[in-house]
């Protein structure tokens, strides 16, 4: 694989998918840290929300130490250079988050949806270009759509507006071929103007090959997370990624030492338990399951003694999208009652 | 005299289509007209069939009809944008304005939780709310009946298939319109809504969660007894409606997890979303109907 001198945009994920692993509890004080460092060492981008987006905060998904307000409030005016991105699902925020991150100095919004249901992103998508924002179609759990799918879906967003289109491993399910596909049909098929871009997870301990197939075949901009901090196994962890594109002479404008001691040094000692793949996480991505589900199937565990795996497991049989937490709860439930009539019965 | 009131549907889709279809099964509302605008719609032509006087001139072409058929009631299932203009000549007639759309500028009709008030009060135009509204609304009542909700959230999860092209192109009004029923309506301080759309084949039956955060710590008991009541509340007009898990507490969080089948009438069983807000709309005309009979109220007069 040849990367010699390609450019590759990165984009931060540990202070919005990073979110996930903290069960949204990252103080202030942290984020200004995580994001300093970050700035310092290069990073072009960093996403700024509720691990679920604007408006994330809720019984369902948990709710964070603080609002998107004053993690944005926070973060935004210490940057020298970063920009600050927000992330946006319909069905869960509004335009009215939307105007509000652009008032705090947002500069790109990045509108999610399922990746069959991108006519839900119109109105947001189309807010967001209107207000001349960098504006990014980010389609997820996109293992379950097929690469000509995920084209159409893409057309509706950059219809719409948007000047970039994600395609989302969410359950960290891909392999590089899937990965090389979709996203070489993506670049044949959009707008030579439109950016693609690349979001990984690490649940199958693809990544870092997932992040490189991804740029070989096209992407420009690729998420990631310094010291992996994301939900699941984490996401592409930068400080590696950005070692393996130095070896490879891609162009990424990270200062390497840098972001290593920002990893060891700021986001590691901030880590609630170690991000890896273990059993559980392992399992969302061989099932396919959203990552974020990770820490409320474990909660569900403790609480109603069904495995976590087997709730993933059968989570991801029902064909689960992203966003379904309450489902989780319901189906340990439903496991538990499952359970307790076969044990009366025998 | 019949004691049926005679009704007009505007907007021959799928959800015009199957409130016709369950108003033929009505003790109370008699179908009359369907209003559209295109005389070649599969709608019109299938409420022809059924035997139903058709218009496609829009609400204008129903005008000149409503007092001579005697159209007392109208269902409004075409889109926000219009339904403002609907209502009032419709109004001006004295008929009664169920609005299926998401415009709601009368008052939100939740059947078990608020219908008798409104047709006491004879309101000419209620609101449905939303269908994740309909599913939902009735549970927080449920618990702010027993006791104070500081907080109301609730997630609907509709199939791809179950989810049309209104619901997807203004998605924000779903989330803003049920968050203000589950306050107005449910009784919460402050409310929430989620709604998912999920694509899997075959399509998913509606799946509703309602978290209620109460102030003080909850009366498990009297609030698992007050659930239960109005789950049989809804399932007279939605048979199909059902409590899958909960009430669950847990702190001052009570969490209640439903499921919607619908009748299968015109839209298949799965479109619970849809089957709960025509029946709903159906059920808030029959109400004014049987009000109307039994003389606590009195219709706007005709001559």
């Amino acid at each position: 694989m040849n990367l010699k001198d390609k450019k590759v945009v990165l984009h931060d994920m540990s202070l919005r998918d990073g979110m996930h692993a903290k069960r949204h509890q990252i103080s202030l004080e942290q984020m200004v840290d995580v994001a300093t460092g970050l700035d310092e060492a290069g990073m072009p981008l960093i996403e700024v929300t509720h691990g679920d987006g604007l408006g994330g905060a809720s019984v369902n998904y948990g709710f964070p130490a603080h609002s998107d307000e004053e993690y944005l409030g926070a973060v935004i005016p210490k940057m020298k250079n970063a920009k600050v991105s927000a992330l946006l699902l319909p069905g869960i925020g509004t335009v009215d988050h939307l105007r509000m991150a652009k008032d705090l100095g947002v500069n790109t919004i990045r509108v999610a949806t399922h990746c069959t249901e991108a006519d839900v992103s119109e109105q947001h998508i189309g807010l967001a270009a209107k207000l001349e924002m960098d504006t990014v179609g980010f389609l997820m759990m996109a293992h379950m759509a097929t690469p000509e799918k995920i084209v159409e879906q893409a057309k509706l967003m950059e219809a719409y507006g948007a000047n970039c289109i994600y395609c989302t491993d969410s359950a960290g399910y891909m392999l590089p071929d899937e990965v090389s596909e979709k996203i070489g049909l993506l670049r044949a098929e959009l707008n030579p103007k439109t950016d693609i871009g690349f979001h990984g997870h690490h649940n199958m301990g693809m990544a870092i090959a997932n992040s490189l197939a991804a740029v070989d075949a096209g992407a420009v901009r690729i998420d990631g997370s310094v010291a992996g901090l994301g939900a699941g196994a984490g996401n592409t962890p930068l400080e590696v990624f950005v070692a393996v594109l130095d070896r490879m002479g891609a162009d990424h404008g990270i200062d390497l030492y840098k972001i290593m001691d920002v990893a060891e040094d700021r986001v590691v000692p901030l880590m609630d338990q170690p991000i890896r793949v273990d059993r559980d996480a392992l399992t969302l991505g061989y099932a396919g399951v959203y990552s974020s589900f990770l820490l409320f199937a474990k909660r569900a565990e403790a609480k109603y003694g069904i495995q976590a795996r087997d709730i993933l497991v059968e989570l991801g049989r029902r064909g689960t999208v992203g966003g379904q937490e309450d489902m989780i709860e319901d189906l340990a439930l439903s496991m538990a009652k499952e359970r307790a009539k076969e044990k009366g019965l025998s | 005299m019949s004691k049926k009131l005679k009704a007009a549907i505007i907007g021959p889709g799928n959800i015009g289509t199957d409130l016709l279809m369950k108003m033929f099964r009505s003790e109370w509302i008699e179908p009359a007209w369907m209003v559209g605008i295109d005389p070649e719609s599969d709608g019109l032509k299938r409420a022809r069939e059924m035997g139903i006087k058709t218009t496609a001139e829009g609400v204008d072409g129903l005008l000149p009809h409503v007092i001579e058929d005697d159209i007392r009631v109208a269902f409004d299932a075409t889109s926000a944008y219009v339904h403002a203009e609907n209502s009032r000549k419709l109004n001006e007639l004295g008929v009664i304005m169920i609005d299926l759309t998401p415009a709601a500028i009368g008052p939100f009709c939740v059947p078990p939780v608020n219908l008798k008030q409104h047709a006491k009060e004879l309101e000419m135009n209620v609101n449905m709310v939303t269908c994740g509204g309909q599913a939902t609304i009735p549970m927080v009542a449920a618990v702010s009946q027993v006791q104070d909700v500081a907080y109301g959230e609730i997630i609907a999860t509709v199939s791809s298939r179950s989810a049309g092209p209104g619901t997807r192109k203004n998605i924000d009004e779903f989330t803003r319109t049920t968050a203000g029923a589950v306050e107005k309506v449910g009784g919460a301080d402050k409310g929430k809504a989620i709604i998912i759309i999920n694509p899997a084949e075959p399509p998913l039956i509606m799946r509703d969660t309602v978290h209620c955060l109460t102030k003080e710590a909850p009366n498990q008991q009297a609030i698992t007894e007050s659930v239960h009541a109005m789950i049989k509340q809804v399932q007279k007009y939605v048979p199909g409606y059902r409590l899958v898990n909960g009430p669950v507490f847990d702190g001052n969080r009570v969490s209640i997890f439903l499921e919607v089948e619908g009748l299968g009438d015109y839209l298949p069983k799965y479109s619970g979303n849809l089957d709960i807000m025509t029946a709903a709309g159906l059920r808030t005309a029959e109400m004014f109907a049987e009000e109307a009979h039994n003389g606590s109220i009195t219709l706007p007069a005709r001559g």
